[in-house]
């Protein structure tokens, strides 16, 4: 195994993801992503300096829309798909206090 | 081809009142009725709904209306598609019952077309995957060998199609989503131009690639489709501002004097098999009248890893507004974080999750410029390769899968053997270029074989142009 | 060297980030109303509420109104990108914020503050607002400590111009300048109503301290600011509580700080696990946003005359210090104009603009009083017919009628300025009435004068013009 990702980094990136996986699946993961990274160094040796970076397929400008009202969802079919509800709005547990 | 009514057929003969909406339905709902316990291409069957539309269609077409150029047809449609009042899961725990409040564009057209829903699609869990085995509701089953995959990640659609379940049915493509599924499974499949057809409404995985498209087993079903879906869509800035194009009427005008590229170096992988039915696809342009054209794509070997660095990254982001919060599955605790990290970590399988997590990875603090960043720039690379091969061929040809259909099972022990599947129909997505798949024989096992058409941007009258003539020479 | 407030030798740095709301029907990126006080979500669309397949497109106007601002802050007009800034929140939808990163729409502007302080404009932004979180049980609606929470998202999408300046601010008074020219411009382009207390305008201070002629120093962010003078309050605390650290050999933990208004002070918010790793990209499902020459031009020519062109139009034009707070004040009411049409009636502007400083508070922008009877009520001042005290009663008149003919009311009061020669006379009275009085004055205490001048005033039944017989005193005394 190349040791690009360790186990820490993954369980770094878990945490980043809001993802609560087990400790036994940090290690599956690792092996795999560590796998996958290694067959991916294909790319670091190229010499890209001088490459625009590509982010959108069809370059458009200036995509506008008027400012005006469209209708609005119904409350009601809104709050009933949400898992907890109360006077209207969704409920949820309390933070931590870490992104106020 | 299929022994099953198409798309345009069925379209006129309702449209004239030879034939009623709802006979066409009964028909397909009895197939469903019969094989699909066995395939399970369907996460939702909508008879109900779908007996209602037809009966309604038939009662305007007997007022003399005019209900659209899919009148009747039954269409199904991938359960990442928003559908209102009807579950769209995306294949996933997290999305289990979830009732969208809004249709997808998409979905409106087919409606305004007067097509007929009868359900939607299983598919890889939010369309990550090749095989469909990703799906938290089971896997679908190739319809022509049920001990083999359909594809994926729209593999539902797909087998739907080559079941008779439905007459046309749409997928997306992110990576070969849509095109691989077509090519195990024999039928038609269409990648259109990015932004050709709009993704609200989709759910997203990777938004810089994403794209919806047909499955059908005749050219001219996925022309007809594709016409109707495509178009400009003021709620989507990413669709070109532009009508959709004219399709069906390019279908007759053959292959003289156009140029069909061979890639000369092509990524090796490809099965003996599949590549002698892509050299035969060559001899029958040929015989045509097209010339064929060496060209060089020196960086489509670095594809498949700017893909896997890009869309996880885009579906990392894409996929964080699942937390349990407005909708969906929660599961409950007593913080916020830990209600996030616990809904997510059962709700997401592990193809999911592993995404999620290299694409985090990919783009964080002190990574970004050597994974994320680094592929923007093989992408770049990608399609100035595209640019200066276009400039000496109308399209090319190359396999649409490595291999036929193969069995469940033979590619889950490692993740990377699965994204092996999409070496030839990445490099569509990241430039931003249609491609098709066009049954072309069949390959080892007797299944069959795809052979993958690709075109430049806004190309679609030349691969549709290609497509006929393989059709009707396969 | 500055009077910063604080002890010798240390120098105050700050930046402000201020956030403002724009005034647009709809939101951002969706054509929900863009509305304060509706019923808890009842403003919202799939994007809005971040579902599944959701799109956002750019509202047209809150790119002509952010473009308004960047121009009336001197800022270029570049071709700008979107970006997403992701972190788990549950008033963020999407758990992503679209904003610009690397490439905003303004930058490179700067303010003005009266006075002439000039304050460089870094950038200024687009990007959406969140949602609103309630927090209940626990101590005092406070997040530590609650139990649950209800979250809005009406607000959720509304657009937000994010100012960031440089860290040219050097005093507790120049941030609350800053603040106010700044509600002032966004006013008057019509791009907001920037009201502090109600939430359409927020700002956050990044405070400093260090030794003249130093490196810049660590900064805090400083946040929940509600009000300017809370900003004024809280710069002033951080700055001490800064140096209160570094002179008994501590050092500055770069963080964000909360302002508490109740205790005066300000408090760190509780240590994060991991620092939030926002993961920047460019936002896939928007394109570029550059607009062309003449839609900035258009933008540019349609501006208003900004505050501080119209208090140095106004200085100009009554000969008053332009950071008066006479001109501050009028310029702020609005009534810059007005004093303008006075002066085409052919009034003295100097005078009008004292009357309209100090009595014209409750008028508004168009005030009541026919702009040519003020006029004429100056020139009867001018020309020494009406003296400050009887102009005022007129005035007083006028206001309550709405108009009037000055020279008419004032001789119906029996008013009339006295003749110098008639005021000589009285002045005599008066030195003769006050001798001690008068030997001071000449001998050189000023204080002496006030009680000349009293005893002269009443002898002439407050008739006589104060200034002249000032004049005369001094003339008399040789000075």
């Amino acid at each position: 195994m190349s040791e690009r990702l360790s186990a820490a980094d993954v369980a770094k990136v878990a945490r980043m993801a809001r993802l609560n996986i087990s400790a036994a699946d940090v290690k599956r993961y690792t092996q795999q992503l560590d796998g996958m990274l290694d067959h991916f160094a294909d790319i670091d040796n190229l010499q890209l300096a001088d490459v625009q970076p590509m982010t959108q397929p069809f370059p458009l400008v200036n995509v506008l829309r008027a400012d005006v009202e469209q209708p609005c969802l119904d409350r009601e079919e809104v709050l009933s798909a949400a898992p907890a509800a109360e006077q209207g709005r969704f409920r949820v547990p309390p933070s931590g206090g870490e992104d106020e | 081809m299929s022994n099953f009514s198409t798309a345009t057929s069925i379209a006129s003969n309702v449209a004239t009142g030879s034939q009623s909406a709802a006979s066409v339905v009964e028909e397909h709902l009895q197939r469903i009725g019969q094989r699909e316990e066995e395939v399970h291409a369907f996460n939702l069957v909508t008879s109900a709904e779908a007996r209602e539309r037809a009966a309604d269609l038939d009662a305007r077409i007997a007022r003399g209306e005019n209900v659209g150029p899919l009148a009747g047809v039954p269409i199904a449609l991938k359960d990442n598609m928003c559908t209102r009042g009807i579950p769209t899961t995306c294949s996933s725990k997290i999305l289990e019952g979830w009732k969208p409040p809004y249709n997808a564009t998409v979905v409106d057209k087919l409606f305004a077309a007067g097509a007929v829903f009868v359900g939607k699609t299983n598919l890889d869990e939010f369309a990550m995957g090749s095989s469909t085995e990703n799906s938290a509701f089971g896997p679908t089953r190739n319809p022509l060998d049920t001990s083999r995959v359909p594809g994926g990640s729209s593999g539902g659609s797909a087998a739907a199609v080559a079941a008779g379940f439905a007459a046309v049915s749409l997928g997306s493509d992110t990576g070969g989503s849509i095109r691989q599924p077509a090519a195990l499974c024999g039928v038609v499949g269409v990648k259109p131009t990015y932004g050709l057809v709009s993704r609200y409404g989709l759910v997203a995985f990777a938004s810089s690639l994403d794209q919806i498209g047909p499955f059908s087993h005749s050219v001219a079903d996925a022309a007809l489709l594709t016409e109707v879906i495509a178009g400009h869509d003021p709620m989507d800035s990413t669709s070109i501002p532009k009508p959709a194009p004219s399709l069906v009427s390019v279908l007759g005008r053959g292959v003289e004097g156009m140029r069909i590229g061979r890639v000369a170096d092509l990524p090796e992988g490809a099965d003996a098999d599949v590549l002698a039915r892509l050299d035969a696809a060559f001899v029958a342009l040929e015989k045509a009248g097209a010339t064929i054209v060496d060209v060089k794509l020196p960086s489509l070997s670095y594809a498949l890893t700017a893909y896997y660095l890009i869309a996880p990254a885009e579906a990392s982001s894409n996929l964080a507004r699942y937390d349990g919060v407005r909708y969906g599955n929660r599961v409950a605790a007593n913080d916020m974080n830990n209600m996030y990290a616990d809904t997510r970590a059962a709700g997401f399988g592990d193809e999911v999750k592993r995404r999620i997590m290299l694409g985090t990875y990919a783009l964080s603090a002190g990574y970004y410029d050597a994974y994320y960043g680094k592929a923007l720039k093989v992408r770049r690379l990608i399609s100035n390769d595209f640019a200066a091969a276009y400039a000496n061929a109308d399209v090319i040809l190359t396999p649409t899968s490595p291999t036929v259909a193969f069995p469940f099972g033979a590619k889950t022990d490692d993740p990377l053997t699965m994204y092996l599947c999409d070496i030839f129909t990445i490099p569509t997505n990241l430039a931003g270029h249609p491609a098709m798949s066009v049954p072309f024989g069949a390959g080892q096992a007797n299944m069959p074989v795809g052979v993958q058409i690709l075109a430049p941007t806004l190309g679609e009258e030349a691969m549709f142009k290609v497509a006929a003539v393989l059709e009707s020479a396969a | 060297m500055i009077d910063n407030g604080l002890p010798e030798g240390w120098e105050l740095v700050v930046g402000l980030e201020v956030h403002v709301e724009l005034a647009t029907k709809t939101k951002l990126f969706s054509g929900s109303p863009n509305r304060f006080g509706d019923e808890p979500n009842t403003n919202i669309d799939p994007v809005t509420l971040g579902l599944p397949g959701a799109l956002p497109v750019l509202n047209e106007h809150a790119v002509e109104l952010a473009m308004r601002i960047g121009l009336a802050l001197n800022c270029t007009v570049k071709p700008s990108t979107f970006h997403r800034k992701n972190y788990f929140y549950p008033d963020l939808s999407k758990a992503y914020q679209i904003t610009q990163y690397d490439e905003p729409l303004n930058v490179d502007g700067f303010l003005m503050l009266p006075g002439g302080v000039r304050i460089g404009v870094e950038r200024a932004h687009m990007e959406e607002d969140t949602g609103k979180s309630t927090h209940f049980g626990g101590a005092g609606g406070r997040i530590h400590g609650s139990d649950y929470s209800l979250i809005d998202f009406n607000r959720a999408g509304v657009p937000l111009v994010e100012i960031v300046s440089h860290p040219d601010v050097r005093t507790a008074e120049q941030a609350r300048q800053y603040v106010n020219e700044l509600r002032a411009i966004l006013v008057a382009v019509g791009a907001s109503d920037a009201k502090m207390e109600e939430g359409s305008m927020r700002c956050d201070a990044n405070v400093s301290v260090r030794k003249y002629g130093a490196a810049l120093g660590t900064r805090c962010e400083i946040k929940n600011v509600n009000s300017v003078r809370s900003l004024g309050k809280a710069i002033e605390y951080e700055a001490r509580r800064q140096i209160d650290v570094l002179e008994t050999g501590g050092t500055i933990r770069q963080e964000t700080r909360h302002w508490d208004e109740t205790d005066g002070r300000t408090h760190t918010l509780r240590a994060k696990v991991d620092a939030n790793d926002y993961r920047y990209f460019l936002e896939p499902d928007l394109v570029m946003l550059a607009p062309d020459a003449e839609w900035v031009e258009r933008v540019r020519a349609a501006l208003p005359v900004l505050p501080a062109a119209r208090r140095a139009n106004l200085a100009a034009l009554t000969g008053a210090e332009e950071d008066s707070e006479a001109i501050a004040v009028v310029v702020e009411r609005g009534q810059d104009t007005y004093i303008e049409e006075v002066k085409n009636s052919g009034g003295d502007p100097g005078r009008a603009l004292v009357w309209v400083q100090q009595s014209f508070a409750e008028e508004g922008n168009a005030p009541r009083l026919p702009a040519k009877d003020l006029a004429a009520l100056t020139v009867l001042e001018r020309d020494g017919k009406l003296t400050a005290t009887q102009a005022k009663t007129v005035l007083g008149d006028m206001l309550v009628a709405g108009g009037g003919d000055p020279a008419a009311i004032a001789a119906s009061k029996g008013f009339e300025a006295l003749d110098t020669s008639v005021i000589e006379g009285f002045v005599d009275e008066g030195i003769a009435a006050q001798p001690d009085a008068w030997a001071k004055y000449c001998a050189g205490e000023e204080k002496a004068m006030g009680a000349l001048v009293g005893t002269i005033m009443k002898l002439s039944k407050g008739k006589a013009d104060g200034k002249v017989v000032t004049a005369i005193l001094q003339q008399r005394r040789g000075s």
